[in-house]
């Protein structure tokens, strides 16, 4: 075999055709050399997006037999239980594409499966930019996209599970009526526009159907593009580690490396929601019937990412406010409108304005490029446990009656411990996890300062035990090394005792105190107890010894 | 010796001890509910005149709580007027007797005395006391002369607030329940709706025909015997367990499949 030296003219006449009329070359020299960072939770956000690509595929194929029409027929279909009984067209319409149509309910159970880990991915994608860090400057913007994207997908959601109107999905768009005709003032209005008059009326499956095909779907796609360029062009954060800066990026090229796994993992994406929807049945409407206001299901639930919402609905307490004193004037009915606004507000809102709040706190405007390690900046991941906390409860509490039922739980003790646990849970998951955050810290410091166990324990001469150390991989070292302290701003007072400008008022000694708390090193890498005894390590690889017994010198310094 | 120390420092040897700690919980945990079982003695019926048979019974197992003439204690409820149906519902699904005292009596196994012949003894005894709904005749519980859409309708109106549109029951207040209907045979279903046992309301003759129960009955026994086309029915419960599966099994399957295709082998020191 002959090698090839030049490349041949089959290749080299077409593409140099393309490059000199399009000009492509160097953009593709660039983009294609594009570095990408490498740990397994940047490849999070993908679920999400290779979801989206399934969804839009399934989607399209559900659109070709779904009829958006409230019209009442007689279903005379191949699923026997129902045979004769009256529904709109579009329930019909979706019993037929689960049992008339060819492979429909394989791609309806898809769809329904690739729409709950979209959503998933989302919220762990989100997570992982929360806890490193990554959402700073200059990448602010890029998550509050990311922000309004999950709030698009929860009513993107919404309405792709009203669609089918069957029963159960009929509960929750009582539900959405619910909360948007208890809104002051303007709730009947939202309402009669919404439903085209009372509740349901003949408009609404047709009007959410344009908005799930049409509208969120094209601004999804928008934001997902923006999303996706400002990634790009800003460059993905990444791990501490060996070389790695904020003016670098350490991993492997686009093209092939990370084109490979990014191929890769569409496949995984596409093969797990498949074999869901092969092996788990999803959204069986046959058996919840179709929608009739005057029925309703025990067990009537939302998909999970609205199970918070339902949570905070079902552990609220029956507040109303009469206007006035009488219900001619007007009910404020606290019990719908808080639980329906006050967590989705605290969640959204504390989501988008975290980066913002974060700075004004810390002062810190530099740019970072290097993820924070959750550890190493305790106050942001005690908040997001916290939040974490907040928003688990509320969503276990959306199952109560599951919960219940299944475990022989009382259920108005559900509620009750629902009641105590959402202010409780948030408090004790923020406490826990500061001593935990500071507990790891004070492990890496020992790693740093101490080395790692061998295991080896030695006798001397004079009948002492030591344990033997040894320093720690060069790589984890130099991830450990990664941290940075959390910026501060100068909030010290001058030889006068007169506070820095800025923060005299309440306002600013509010600041001060919350920098105070939230910045600085809490635990330095380097045991300054540690020093003169064990000066060994590092240098030259020398094993370090000290004893293991006896030092007391290491207890103190595990307390402060 | 040496390769036991080698197995304890494996990175999965922690989880291994957590399963086989979780295991031991559960075995011994299963061993106390066995040994836990009440042993009924068993007793052998004569056949005699049912009326008296079924006092002789009733008075041996069921006047601790009902009292020696039905008549009703702080425990329990009178029984007269509540038919011999009541009686066939309670005991052929082993509510009654019942166990422990609790929010509802759970379905449980029969008691080893209770049989067909027994039951219809107590039954007649409780009916001698003041009628009742009767145990149903055949034809009027059979399902495949009833109209399962009709019954879907019905049952969509009158039953899945508490027992859930697949039958799967669901939880009412302080600690009690809708059963679900899966095990419930024909007969059950149509005597636990003329009768109203536990928290269940009575739905009559003239609130739902018994030609419409038939119907119900055929929709329920036509639903729970029906193969979930979609694959696993996932206790047929709805988004929470769906919930469950897209994050224990989908988000994780994806997330190992990550740790899998970014793992780079660890260089040997």
């Amino acid at each position: 075999m002959s090698e090839l030296k030049t490349v041949p003219q089959a290749i080299t006449g077409p593409s140099n055709f393309l490059d000199e009329r399009l000009g492509g070359a160097n953009f593709l020299k660039r983009n294609l050399r594009k570095i990408f960072p490498d740990h397994w939770s940047f490849l999070l956000g993908e679920i999400a997006l290779y979801s989206f690509v399934i969804l839009l595929l399934t989607g399209t194929f559900l659109t070709f037999w779904y009829k958006p029409s409230m019209m009442e027929v007689a279903y005379d279909g191949s699923y026997a239980p129902l045979r004769g009984v009256m529904m709109s067209e579009a329930y019909a319409s979706s019993l037929e594409i689960s049992f008339d149509v060819r492979g429909g309910l394989l791609i309806r159970q898809m769809h329904h499966w690739a729409a709950l880990l979209f959503v998933a991915g989302m919220m762990v994608h989100a997570l992982r930019v929360f806890f490193t860090g990554a959402y700073r400057k200059p990448r602010e913007i890029n998550w509050i996209i990311g922000v309004l994207l999950l709030t698009l997908a929860l009513a993107e959601g919404l309405t792709g599970y009203s669609l089918p109107d069957d029963l159960l999905s009929g509960a929750g768009l009582r539900i959405t009526e619910g909360v948007a005709i208890s809104l002051p003032l303007v709730g009947t209005y939202i309402t009669f526009f919404l439903f085209g008059g009372e509740y349901p009326g003949h408009d609404v499956i047709s009007r959410f159907y344009s908005l799930h095909i049409l509208l969120i779907p094209g601004i999804l796609l928008a934001l997902i593009s923006a999303h996706m360029v400002l990634m790009w062009v800003q460059k993905h954060t990444q791990m501490p580690g060996k070389g790695r800066t904020n003016q670098n990026v350490v991993g492997a090229p686009f093209y092939p490396a990370f084109m490979a796994k990014a191929g890769a993992y569409f496949l995984f994406t596409l093969g797990v929601i498949a074999g869901l929807g092969t092996f788990a049945q999803i959204n069986p409407i046959w058996i919840f019937g179709p929608y009739t206001p005057a029925d309703v299901s025990a067990g009537s639930q939302p998909d999970f990412y609205m199970g918070f919402l339902e949570g905070a609905l079902r552990i609220m307490p029956p507040w109303e406010i009469n206007l006035f004193g009488t219900a001619h004037a007007g009910t404020l009915p606290l019990s719908v409108i808080i639980p329906a606004l006050v967590p989705m507000g605290i969640i959204m809102t504390g989501l988008a304005l975290y980066p913002f709040l974060e700075r004004w706190v810390t002062g810190d405007h530099r740019e970072h490029h290097v993820a924070d390690r959750p550890r190493n900046n305790p106050h942001r991941t005690s908040i997001g446990i916290s939040a974490m906390t907040f928003y688990g409860v509320l969503w276990l509490l959306g199952a109560n009656d599951e919960i219940s039922a299944f475990f022989h739980i009382s259920l108005n003790w559900t509620t009750y411990a629902g009641r105590v646990l959402i202010f409780l849970g948030p408090a004790l998951a923020y406490l826990i996890t500061y001593r935990m955050c500071l507990g790891l810290q004070r492990s890496d410091q020992a790693v740093i300062s101490h080395g790692v166990e061998s295991g080896v324990i030695k006798r001397l001469p004079h009948g002492e035990f030591i344990e033997v150390h040894t320093p720690p991989a060069e790589d984890i070292e130099a991830h450990m090394r990664g941290k940075q302290p959390v910026p501060m701003l100068p909030v010290a007072e001058d030889a006068a005792g007169i506070p820095p400008k800025g923060m005299r008022g309440p306002l600013g000694r509010l600041r001060a105190r919350m920098s105070k708390a939230y910045g600085g090193e809490k635990i330095p890498l380097e045991d300054p107890h540690g020093h003169e005894e064990h000066a060994a390590i590092g240098h030259g690889g020398e094993e370090e010894q000290h004893a293991a017994v006896g030092s007391s010198d290491d207890d103190r310094s595990l307390t402060h | 010796m040496i390769r036991i120390t080698a197995w304890r420092r494996h990175p999965l040897a922690r989880y291994a001890v957590l399963i086989l700690a979780l295991a031991l919980v559960g075995m011994v945990y299963a061993a106390f509910v066995q040994a836990g079982k009440p042993a009924d003695a068993a007793l052998a019926a004569g056949k005699v005149d049912d009326v008296a048979e079924g006092k002789s019974l009733f008075v041996q197992h069921c006047s601790s709580c009902h009292g020696m003439n039905a008549e009703g204690t702080t425990t329990a409820p009178t029984l007269i007027g509540v038919g011999a149906a009541a009686v066939d519902f309670q005991m052929s699904t082993g509510r009654m007797p019942a166990g422990a005292p609790g929010p509802q009596a759970p379905r449980k196994p029969l008691a080893p005395w209770v049989n067909e012949t027994t039951t219809r003894q107590i039954a007649a005894y409780v009916q001698s006391l003041g009628g009742g709904p009767q145990v149903p005749a055949a034809e009027h519980v059979d399902p495949k002369l009833g109209d399962a859409g009709k019954g879907g309708e019905l049952f969509r109106a009158n039953c899945i607030q508490c027992h859930n549109w697949a039958g799967a029951g669901g939880a009412l207040t302080q600690g009690k329940y809708a059963p679900n209907l899966n095990s419930a045979t024909p007969t059950q279903i149509y005597e636990a709706m003329i009768t109203g046992p536990q928290a269940m309301p009575v739905f009559n003759d003239t609130t739902i025909t018994p030609e419409e129960k038939r119907s119900m009955i055929a929709y329920i026994t036509q639903v729970r015997e029906q193969k979930d086309p979609g694959g696993f029915g996932l206790g047929r419960i709805g988004p929470v367990t769906e919930g469950l599966v897209a994050w224990i099994v989908g988000l994780s399957a994806l997330a190992l499949a990550a740790i899998w295709i970014t793992a780079k082998k660890r260089q040997k020191s």
